[in-house]
């Protein structure tokens, strides 16, 4: 730790002072961010499990994120469906909007864009609860009163998130799936055989674990992130909304940075 | 008993705490009083190990805790009672599971048993009829008194107030320390209350800490922090604050 009443550095050696540390202060968020997490993983396998809370949990990352999860599945798909045949019309080869649909749902786009919804409605909401929480010393009395408040709004959330994520996941690839059938079979003319035929063919269940595993990657990262946030907020409310904001983009970020990884690792 | 031995911290450039010495005798009401900013909470903090000092060392009955973190610091903590501030009460909870939960949480009671200690502590805080209502349905003053239920309730031997009457009327501030006075009659409890409310403190207090930029300036029974000869402590209790900014 940096010592307060030390004298300054002279001026032309301050940027490398200053840039020295932006360095300290990276490597020590990192560690913190990375501290937290094996917290959290260790209290996970650590009675006792606090099965309601990660029920009010499981209810409040998805049930919750339900209907957006529908409905922002059914359009991708249909969009998907709408370009895709327009593409592949003018080279004859709108037989192939099936597969494309199903591994662009399935590898792709289910994984990443359910989790951003996710994100976006259940994600903020955690980390403005426990932001909450922090700034009105309900998590000090939580300590105060020998629990700890990791078990009680961590741990349960990130069990919720590897539980949830890749449901919505399915949902969302599901509700996509049909969302394209809809326009290719219905709007566009597009044979039902052809359409689910040829998705068959060309999509494996290597497919969907690449997907799944995206997700269950997906439902670690946003909890972790979002509750991260929340506890280590700054005062006030606007602590709690520049926590908010901070988790949802940074959430995001990760989201596609990993993406990218996971779909050049995976299969 | 509580011991704090030469207590220092500094948030950066800041120095909070610069030394504080202080005893609080098992079943006493200790209250620490001082001007806004003078270190209050902050050494609040430390006494419930949410704080850990840079220097100093503090002892509740025997067992030094100034380095203790975590699960070590449960046994110590399960003999705490808090009122917060501002109730710290949990918004996802009705008044009555607020009290219940750290029966609920660390105690093997029934449901039955439960629920006949948390109706009696909200009879005593006088909110029998509140138990179904939201923390955000009731006043101030009322979520303060829920705070105090929620922290006798499990009977801790030592009950910490932070501020217990900030933002009160005259009226409900002298009822607060009325109760708590009651309350400690009742269940002799180790009471520490942070407190600026002059001259009402020294009515519910056994003895007064003054604390002054960091630092206790004075010690005693109530009487005699009244009549103390101390001219930061005469400055600060007849809240003449312009004299008391000359000498800082």
């Amino acid at each position: 730790m940096s010592d307060p009443d030390a004298r300054p550095f002279p001026l032309p050696v301050r940027p490398i002072e200053a840039l020295g540390r932006l360095a300290l202060y990276v490597v020590e968020a990192l560690g913190r961010f990375g501290r937290f997490l094996i917290q959290a993983v260790t209290f996970t396998f650590v009675p006792p499990f606090k099965v309601g809370r990660l029920l009010n949990r499981i209810h409040f990352i998805g049930f919750r994120s339900l209907t957006i999860v529908i409905l922002t599945g059914g359009f991708t798909g249909m969009a998907l469906g709408l370009q895709l045949y327009l593409t592949l019309i003018r080279v004859g080869s709108e037989a192939f909007v099936g597969p494309g649909v199903g591994l662009a749902l399935v590898r792709e786009l289910g994984p990443v864009l359910s989790a951003v919804f996710v994100t976006g409605l259940a994600g903020s909401a955690l980390t403005a609860e426990i932001g909450i929480m922090r700034i009105t010393e309900q998590i000090d009395a939580l300590q105060v009163m020998a629990l700890n408040p990791m078990r009680y709004l961590v741990v349960p959330a990130m069990v919720a998130g590897v539980i949830t994520f890749p449901m919505m996941t399915a949902l969302f690839d599901v509700v996509g799936i049909y969302g394209g059938y809809v326009v290719a079979v219905h709007l566009l003319g597009l044979s039902p055989g052809t359409y689910f035929g040829e998705m068959q063919s060309f999509t494996d269940m290597t497919d969907v674990m690449v997907g799944f595993w995206k997700s269950l990657a997906f439902g670690i990262l946003v909890p972790w992130v979002c509750t991260y946030k929340g506890f280590h907020c700054g005062h006030g409310a606007e602590g709690v909304a520049r926590a908010t904001t901070e988790a949802v983009v940074l959430s995001c970020v990760l989201i596609l940075v990993f993406n990218y990884f996971l779909g050049s690792v995976l299969p | 008993m509580i011991r704090v031995e030469k207590l220092y911290k500094r948030f950066g450039r800041q120095e909070v705490l610069r030394g504080v010495t202080l005893e609080v005798a098992t079943g006493e009401i200790m209250a620490i009083i001082g001007r806004s900013g003078s270190g209050k909470t902050v050494l609040l903090k430390h006494l419930l190990g949410l704080l850990h000092p840079d220097a100093g060392r503090i002892v509740v009955d025997g067992t030094d805790i100034t380095h203790l973190r975590g699960t070590a610091l449960e046994p110590v903590r399960r003999r705490y009672g808090v009122v917060f501030q501002g109730g710290a009460l949990f918004d996802s909870m009705s008044v009555f599971e607020n009290v219940a939960f750290p029966l609920r949480e660390k105690t093997r009671l029934s449901s039955a048993e439960i629920r006949e200690r948390v109706e009696e502590k909200l009879a005593r805080v006088g909110l029998s009829e509140m138990g179904h209502k939201n923390p955000a349905e009731i006043s101030g003053g009322m979520r303060k008194r829920v705070g105090i239920a929620r922290a006798l309730v499990t009977d801790p031997e030592i009950v910490f107030f932070d501020e217990p009457t900030t933002g009160l009327d005259p009226i409900l501030v002298n009822t607060m320390h009325h109760l708590i006075r009651e309350l400690h009659q009742k269940s002799r409890f180790t009471a520490v209350i942070v407190s600026h409310e002059i001259p009402e403190i020294f009515t519910v207090a056994d003895r007064i800490a003054v604390l002054h930029d960091g630092v206790i300036v004075e010690t005693g029974p109530s009487q005699a922090i009244q009549e103390s000869a101390n001219p930061l402590v005469q400055h600060f209790i007849r809240g003449e604050v312009e004299m008391t900014e000359k000498k800082l």
